[in-house]
């Protein structure tokens, strides 16, 4: 079985680790529930990573502390060398919904994260960058437009912006297309392959799919759950950049049965 | 197969054998002037004959021709400055600055009960328990403590408009989602960042409803201070009035009193549309 998927991983070139989790376990005091157990992990410069899992892996209490917005109960977090004990500028964060303010105009709501650190004069400066941002993921010409005229897809794309805004380290990323319908998904899921090689951002991405993790993944983290744990971490040796025409392809489809096989043996613990 | 839909099964083509139209009931094509105009004649035409026919008595019910005479009395009177004027001004005056300390009060309540904890676990339970009383009840109170001039009336206007304000506030302020929240957290926003930047506007449309309700309220206020703590104002009018069993000018004084409450409730109305540019109002508005 693990022949199949001996995957070594050729096709990206990865830079040293950027963020790294090293036994990293959380229990819930308020109910004693054990959400991570021992997890460790290490993102390497441009690459990206998937978790999936079924409910209750501890996947979104694992990128709550990536994002600093809750502590380990043990463990150690250190992005770019420095311990992650709160929230930080070099940490940007997507989520399933684009929540986008509707009092804000689209580059508005993009500059937001450097009104919100630095005020409104950095802000100001900022308008320039997140008009490029906006060219960069096919808005131009939307900057002046409020979030109510945008689409699902469009607006996503400009929380992608905000996102990148503030130039950070690692994009945590929560399911940030699963509310669009599948097909702007899939064509979001490229323009996101897209937008982080041109970046050469680290992302980590939280996704209840295995062929979008598949897809767009160089490392897949399998999670187990209760207690939430790597069961593991498969990588994906498909070449990039990736295209939607490689989802028919026999060796996508060989490592989206196998890490299927994975969560099934999870499902009975 | 492919152009069924341009020929049919039948394979006829004419449009007229369409056997399946949506039918525009009457209502729907008649203009919303044409409806209003058409119940406001049946209400005048109602109270025409029971003032006809005498089914009430004439002192109590005037007829609707004596009423509109009497209205034309009246707007000359406000119109030239008399001394009806006068009277309305100073019920204006109690609205206007009771509106204004209930907005006051109102928000800072609503953000105190809204945002911190100790608001809502020690600060609500009595907002709410002062909200269940008869408020027009305190208006002896008022007078008592304020004596028989505005202060009165704005305070008992002011006390009944706040609590729908702090309602509204605090629910709008609760009413941002979770990912806004987090999203303000993982850009490090501090608690007035968040609150000001994200959580008020976040919560403006609920804020505007409770400004609305607070808007009829404070109106209802006033003139009951006025009824029961005396003064110069409109209400003071009124209450001469019926005491004279002058109901035509009872009439009249309501209609001129209600184009207030109508004028604030619009300026509240106008105020939202401005600034909560983002929410479309869906209550009453079919178009």
């Amino acid at each position: 079985m693990n022949t199949a998927v001996s995957l070594d991983n050729v096709g990206s070139p990865l830079g040293e680790p950027v963020y790294q989790l090293s036994n990293v376990s959380k229990t819930y005091a308020r109910n004693k529930v054990v959400a991570l157990d021992d997890v460790s992990l290490s993102l390497r410069k441009g690459s990206f990573t998937s978790v999936i899992g079924s409910s209750g892996c501890g996947k979104s209490t694992l990128l709550k502390i990536m994002a600093g917005l809750i502590p380990p109960t043990q463990g150690r977090v250190t992005l770019q060398g420095k311990p992650v004990t709160g929230t930080r500028r070099d940490i940007g964060m997507m989520f399933q919904q684009a929540t986008l303010f509707p009092w804000k105009t689209a580059v508005e709501n993009i500059v937001l994260p450097i009104e919100i650190r630095d005020g409104k004069a950095a802000a100001a400066k900022a308008m320039d960058k997140a008009n490029a941002l906006l060219d960069i993921v096919g808005l131009k010409g939307f900057e002046g437009v409020y979030p109510n005229e945008l689409s699902g897809g469009m607006a996503q794309r400009a929380s992608i912006c905000r996102m990148l805004i503030t130039e950070p380290a690692v994009l945590l990323l929560d399911e940030p297309f699963s509310a669009l319908d599948e097909l702007s998904r899939d064509m979001m899921n490229m323009e996101l392959q897209r937008i982080c090689r041109e970046q050469d951002a680290t992302a980590f991405l939280v996704t209840h799919s295995i062929q979008e993790a598949v897809i767009l993944s160089d490392e897949i983290v399998v999670m187990k759950p209760r207690p939430g744990r790597i069961a593991e971490i498969v990588k994906v040796d498909l070449p990039r950049p990736r295209t939607l025409e490689m989802m028919t392809s026999p060796k996508f489809g060989e490592i989206v049965d196998y890490i299927r096989g994975l969560l099934d043996k999870g499902e009975d613990m | 197969m492919s152009d069924v839909h341009s020929t049919g099964p039948a394979g006829v083509d004419d449009a007229d054998d369409t056997v399946w139209v949506q039918k525009i009931s009457f209502i729907d094509s008649v203009p919303r002037w044409v409806a209003m105009s058409f119940v406001f004649l049946v209400f005048v035409g109602t109270w025409q004959l029971v003032t006809v026919f005498e089914l009430v008595s004439p002192i109590i019910l005037p007829t609707p021709w004596e009423t509109l005479l009497d209205m034309i009395f009246v707007g000359k009177n406000l119109l030239t400055g008399g001394y009806m004027l006068v009277s309305l001004w100073i019920t204006i005056q109690e609205v206007i600055l009771g509106f204004a300390l209930a907005i006051t009060i109102g928000i800072s309540l609503g953000v105190l009960v809204g945002e911190t904890a100790f608001g809502e676990k020690a600060v609500m339970p009595y907002l709410v328990a002062i909200d269940t009383m008869p408020k027009v009840a305190f208006a002896p109170l008022f007078v008592a403590w304020l004596g028989f001039g505005i202060e009165s009336k704005v305070a008992l206007a002011a006390f009944i408009a706040t609590f729908p304000i702090v309602v509204g506030t605090a629910a709008g302020l609760h009413s941002a989602d979770e990912n806004a929240r987090m999203l303000f957290k993982t850009m490090g926003a501090t608690r007035l960042q968040t609150l000001f930047k994200m959580k008020f506007p976040t919560g403006l449309p609920q804020i505007f409803t409770g400004l609305k309700i607070g808007a009829v309220g404070v109106m209802a206020g006033a003139i009951t201070g006025e009824f029961l703590g005396g003064g110069k104002g409109f209400g003071e009018l009124i209450r001469i009035a019926a005491s004279q069993l002058n109901t035509p000018r009872v009439f009249s004084l309501i209609l001129y009193l209600s184009l207030v409450g109508l004028a604030l409730y619009l300026l509240v109305m106008h105020a939202q549309r401005k600034v909560v540019f983002w929410h479309e109002e869906r209550v009453g508005a079919h178009e």
